[in-house]
Order: C-alpha cells, then structure tokens, then sequence
C-alpha cells in the first residue's frame, strides 16, 4: 500500500470522529481559530496558494471562483454558501464517506468558507437518500451550536428528494429555491447571481472539506502534494471488479495502475482488466493496456482522452459486454434528463433505443453509424453536460471496442452469449417502459412458498 | 396534542429565506404522514401551508425520484442496478427478491406490504450491491441475504 499522507481523513485511524472532543484532540478546529483571525482575502490568498481545484467534477480552482464574487460594498445583498452534496455521479461515494467520518472537519470548512466570502448563511445540499450522512450532520451541527462555535453563521442542512440533475450547480439552486431542478442558462455565473440572485458560492463536499487542511497547514505545503496542476490529495471511489472496492484518499498522480492492482488487490474472481471508466459515469471509457499508462490526475488522464472527472473509477473485467455498457449507461442519462432541452430528452432515449437493437442482434452497419450521429448532434447542442456526458460516454465505448460492436451486427447477436456481467439487469427506465406497454422486460417468475 | 401538518411545515419554513424553498422538506412530511405517498389530500395541504397551488405542489413532486404520487407499500425496496452494482451481481438480487415477494420489480405486494424498485446509483457503488429499505442502505447484498431482509419486514 501507499504510504500516501491523509489529509481529508487526516487523524481517523480508519473510523469515524463523530465526537467534537475527538476531533479536537486530533488537532480539530485549528483552522476555524486560525481563519477567524485572518481577513476574507488572506483566507482566498491561502486557497489561491494552496492551487485547490474543485472536487466536484469540473475541476475549477476553489480559490479563483470565490474571488468572483462581488464584495459586500459591491453588492449588498446576502452572499451565500451552498454546498454541493448531491453526490450522484455513477461510480461516486466520496462525499459520503467524508460526510460519515469526518462531520466536523467539513463544517469546520463550511465556516472558513463562508468567512471567505463573507457570507454569513450556508446550505448544504445533500441527497435524499443518503438519510444517515444526514443525520451525522444534524448531530455534528448541534454540537458545534451547543458550543457557540457557529458565530453568526447559520448552516442549513437540507435534503434533496431524488434527482441527478440537481447536482449541476445551477439545478441545484433551482431546486434550492423550490423550483423544479432545472439547469440553468449562464452567465450569469452563481458567483454574480445564484440562489435567490445573490452572489453565491457552489462548492462540492470534498472541496469544502480540503478547505480546513489547507488553513492549517498553509496553502504553499499544500500545494508540494500531488503533482503540477493537480495538487493536493483527492479521495477516490474505486468500485466494480476490484477485490477491495472502497475509497481511498491517494496524491493526484498516483499510477491508476497501482490503484487497481496494489491499493485495491487486482482484479476479482480471478479474471482480467478489460476496462476503466476513470472519472464517474460520464468520463469516456479506458481499455486495459491505456489503463496501464495513465496517472490520475488533471494532465494525464485529459492527454490520454478522458478526464478526472469525480475522481470515480469504475473497473470493468472480461466479462463486461461494451454493448451492454453502453445500454445501461445511455438509460441512466435518458432516466436523469431534467427535459429542459430537445436534444438531451429525445437522444439520450435514442441513444439507448438503438444500443438495445444492436444488443438485440437487430442492429445494422447504419445503426452503428446512426448511433454516433445521433451522439453529435446531442453533443454539444445542450443546456448543461448531462446530454453531452451520455454522448460522449457511448462514443467512447464505440471507439475502444468497435470490433466488438460490429461482432453484435455481424454474428446477429451478443458475442456473450447471456454470460455478460451485465446481461438482464433491469434499469428503472426498462420498469417505466413495461408500465407504458413498451417493452418487454419481464421474466417468468417462479415464485416460491 | 402533537402537532399538525401544517404546523410542521410552518416550522420548517422558518429556515428559509423564502418560504418556497420548503417545498421539499414540506412535500417529505406530507408524504410520511400520508402513508408514503402523496394522495390530492397531500398536495392541497402543502400548498396552503405555502401559499402556492396545489398543481405547483404536483409539479415538484413529479420532478423527484422519493416522492410517490401513486399508492407505494408500506415498506419500499430499493435495488441499485447502475454499472457498479451491476457488475457485481445486482440482478440476481434483484431475482431473488422477486422471487420471494413474489412481484416484478415496479410492483407492490397484494397484501400492500411491500414495492420493490429498481433504482439508479445509490452512491454506495464499492459497497454492491446497494440495496435501501425504506431509506435505509443495506450494502453487499447478495442473492443470498435476500430471504432474511424479506423476512424483517413482516407480513
Ligand atoms: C449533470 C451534472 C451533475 C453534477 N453532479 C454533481 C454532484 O453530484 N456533486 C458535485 O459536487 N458536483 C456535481 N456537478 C458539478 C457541479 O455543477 C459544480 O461544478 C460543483 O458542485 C462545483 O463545486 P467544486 O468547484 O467544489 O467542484 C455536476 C455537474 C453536472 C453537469
Ligand atoms: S442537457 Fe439535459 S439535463 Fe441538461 S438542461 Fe438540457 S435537458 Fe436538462
Ligand atoms: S452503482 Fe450501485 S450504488 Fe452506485
């Protein structure tokens, strides 16, 4: 194993500090003491230091986004903190496990944060169904208020009710101000004008949380972990055909390589790397020998064609039928698509639709063609990346395994035989369908007893 | 005496600047009061505590997964089968529980117990499969331990 240093995680000893006095007694709330002696600026200038790049996907520096907003003799509305715990990316389960483990260490971030940027009201969004995370911060949150620790910060801990979409920033804030959870057009940025029009910072959970290391420790030693552009530690959610799936705080630049085989015990069952996808669902796909190359970080997983993404790396051994893939993929695009764009609604369906009959061995040599057209034209001509994640995702299956698409329309059926790793899952679009009389999913039932 | 809908939702509404905001929360209580789901009665209460239309209220609860606006069983069962979960054996969890309720997944028991779903990612993808029993995360489930989860939750 690495003898990588944990600073997410830092002083957990692999469980869970729940307790305010544990968490203090490893040093806990240094950083809240320290930022409040510090001004809004110097807390920015740390974080500009420190070279911080969101963890929520879109990687942009945590330190520059909160210098777009206006100071409060700009614009005196209320300015607010909005924490991005949504955490629905396939392949993700990071944001939950800090959540579990290390309650006061992302309040403590959510308090640096808001003195930040002057704000003095904070919403964490956080996803319906993670019901016990919620609970961990309801307990955390009493704690801090019961020691006046809280200041004049109110934080408001509010759960969403089941929807992908709400974890684009803009949604959120739709969803936030009691709209549907709808994207958003920009500009205006939520820096400019967010929830309820004021200027707002999004910020994911993990981000959030770094933001108190990097106080204690100062942005400068920060930023000697990890590599060029990609400083710092970052928490990655391995899962699929690993012998120890998990999660696993690791410096950017790790080998994705010794993630596999050393951290997470190589491949399960026995069987071998076919694939990975390296950045959550909608992050293109790596074949094995490309998997073999890269490190994870910024640079190197974008020259090699995909992106960090969420930091989700979802490992897929021989068993896994690409067309499969692509099947229940496209589903979960087209099941999540807020509807708001022509393109999205209807060709995430399409998408899915034409990857079923080449699945069903119905598939031509133009439905391959259409397949990818149908893609660009999704591509690139939506509201937010939800469309675009689903296009590019299926392209990327297409172009690493073409052979074995063309296998599907040339031998009239899957090359698997029924033994696919992925053969007659049930996604919620195929019970939806079947509801409608669409397609048959149903499988005679042998009911026991 | 305990307090009503409405009361809860008023509370609930203090937290936000904009009393819009609640809706979530507010649709949430409804629902639990309602037997976990959301009947015309659910959606006139939350509107009038809001101050918006009851066809708003239905709006918004269309919108979201965990919001029922049909009649659901007592206890909800819900099967992760994203790529994760999927590729670790998610249908045969699915089968398994089935086979033992007796209903296709969409479906709800006769005797109105329990609605078994499949869902999508559950953000417990390195613990699969990931099953939620009314909300809560049983993790590495397996065909095997389906039998004793059926069990717990009665006839
Ligand atoms: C479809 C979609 C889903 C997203 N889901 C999440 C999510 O679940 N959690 C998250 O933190 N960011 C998510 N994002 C990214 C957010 O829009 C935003 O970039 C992020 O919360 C900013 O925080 P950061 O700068 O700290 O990463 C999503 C983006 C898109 C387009
Ligand atoms: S791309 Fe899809 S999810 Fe995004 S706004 Fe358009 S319809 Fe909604
Ligand atoms: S794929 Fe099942 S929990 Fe994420």
């Amino acid at each position: 194993m690495s003898s990588a240093p944990e600073i997410v995680f830092a002083g957990t000893d692999g469980g869970a500090l729940t307790e305010l006095a544990a968490y203090e007694a490893v040093g806990g709330l240094t950083a809240l003491r320290r930022a409040r002696e510090m001004t809004p600026a110097q807390i920015v200038a740390e974080l500009e230091a420190s070279q911080l790049r969101g963890r929520g996907g879109a990687f942009f520096p945590t330190g520059r986004k909160w210098s777009f907003l206006p100071k409060p003799e700009q614009n005196p509305r209320p300015h607010y903190l909005v924490v991005n715990a949504d955490e629905s990316e396939p392949g993700t389960f990071k944001d939950r496990e800090i959540m579990l483990r290390v309650p006061f260490r992302f309040l403590e971030g959510c308090l640096v944060a808001a003195r930040a940027i002057e704000s003095t009201r904070v919403f964490v969004y956080i996803r319906g169904e993670y019901l016990r995370e919620f609970e961990v911060l309801v307990s955390a949150l009493e704690q801090l208020r019961a020691r006046n620790l809280l200041g004049d910060v109110t934080i408001v801990l509010h759960r969403g009710a089941g929807a992908y979409i709400c974890g684009e920033e803009t949604a959120l804030l739709e969803s936030l101000e009691g709209e549907r959870g709808q994207p958003r057009t920009k500009p205006p940025f939520p820096a400019i004008a967010g929830l309820y029009a004021s200027p707002t910072a999004v910020n994911n959970v993990e981000s959030i949380t770094t933001v108190t290391p990097i106080i204690e420790m100062g942005g400068a030693e920060y930023a000697k972990l990890g590599v060029e552009d990609s400083t710092g530690t970052r928490v990655f959610s391995l899962s699929g055909n690993v012998v120890r799936p998990g999660n696993y705080e690791l410096p950017h630049g790790y080998p994705l390589r010794d993630l596999i085989y050393e951290v997470g015990g190589g491949i399960a069952d026995g069987r071998t790397l076919k694939a990975v996808i390296p950045g959550g669902s909608s992050t293109p796909i790596l074949t094995a020998s490309e998997a073999e190359k890269v490190t994870l970080d910024f640079d190197s997983l974008s020259q090699a064609g995909t992106a960090i993404g969420s930091a989700a790396v979802i490992v897929l051994d021989d068993r896994c039928c690409m067309v499969q893939l692509g099947v229940r993929v496209s589903q979960f695009y087209e099941h999540e698509s807020c509807g708001k764009c022509t393109p999205c609604r209807v060709g995430t369906r399409w998408l899915t639709q034409i990857l079923k009959k080449i699945e069903a061995g119905h598939g031509t040599h133009a439905d391959l063609d259409l397949l990818l057209d149908v893609g660009d034209h999704v591509n690139g001509t939506c509201l937010c990346p939800l469309g675009d994640s689903d296009a590019i995702a299926v392209a990327s299956y297409v172009a690493k395994f073409r052979e074995e698409f063309l296998q599907h329309i040339e031998d009239g059926g899957c090359p698997f035989h029924g033994t696919s790793s992925l053969d007659g899952i049930v996604a919620p679009t195929d019970v939806h369908e079947a509801h409608a009389g669409g397609a048959e999913i149903h499988r005679p039932l042998e009911v026991v007893g | 005496m305990s307090p009503t809908l409405h009361d809860e939702i008023r509370e609930v509404v203090k937290e936000y600047p904009e009393p819009r905001s609640a809706i979530i929360p507010a649709l949430r209580l409804a629902q639990e009061r309602h037997g976990g789901w959301l009947p015309d009665e659910a959606f006139r209460q939350v509107a009038e505590a809001l101050d918006v239309t009851p066809a708003y209220c239905v709006s918004i609860a269309s919108f979201y997964d965990m919001f029922h606006t049909e009649p659901v069983g007592r206890h909800l069962v819900e099967v992760c089968t994203n790529v994760s979960c999927a590729v670790s054996g998610a249908q045969r969890v699915v089968e398994a529980f089935e086979r033992e309720l007796g209903v296709h997944a969409g479906e709800t028991t006769e005797d109105g117990n329990v609605t078994l779903r499949t869902v999508e990612c559950l953000g417990g993808c390195g613990w699969a499969t990931v099953v939620a029993v009314d909300n809560r995360h049983h993790l590495r489930v397996q065909a095997g331990d389906v039998g004793g989860i059926v069990k717990e939750l009665g006839e």
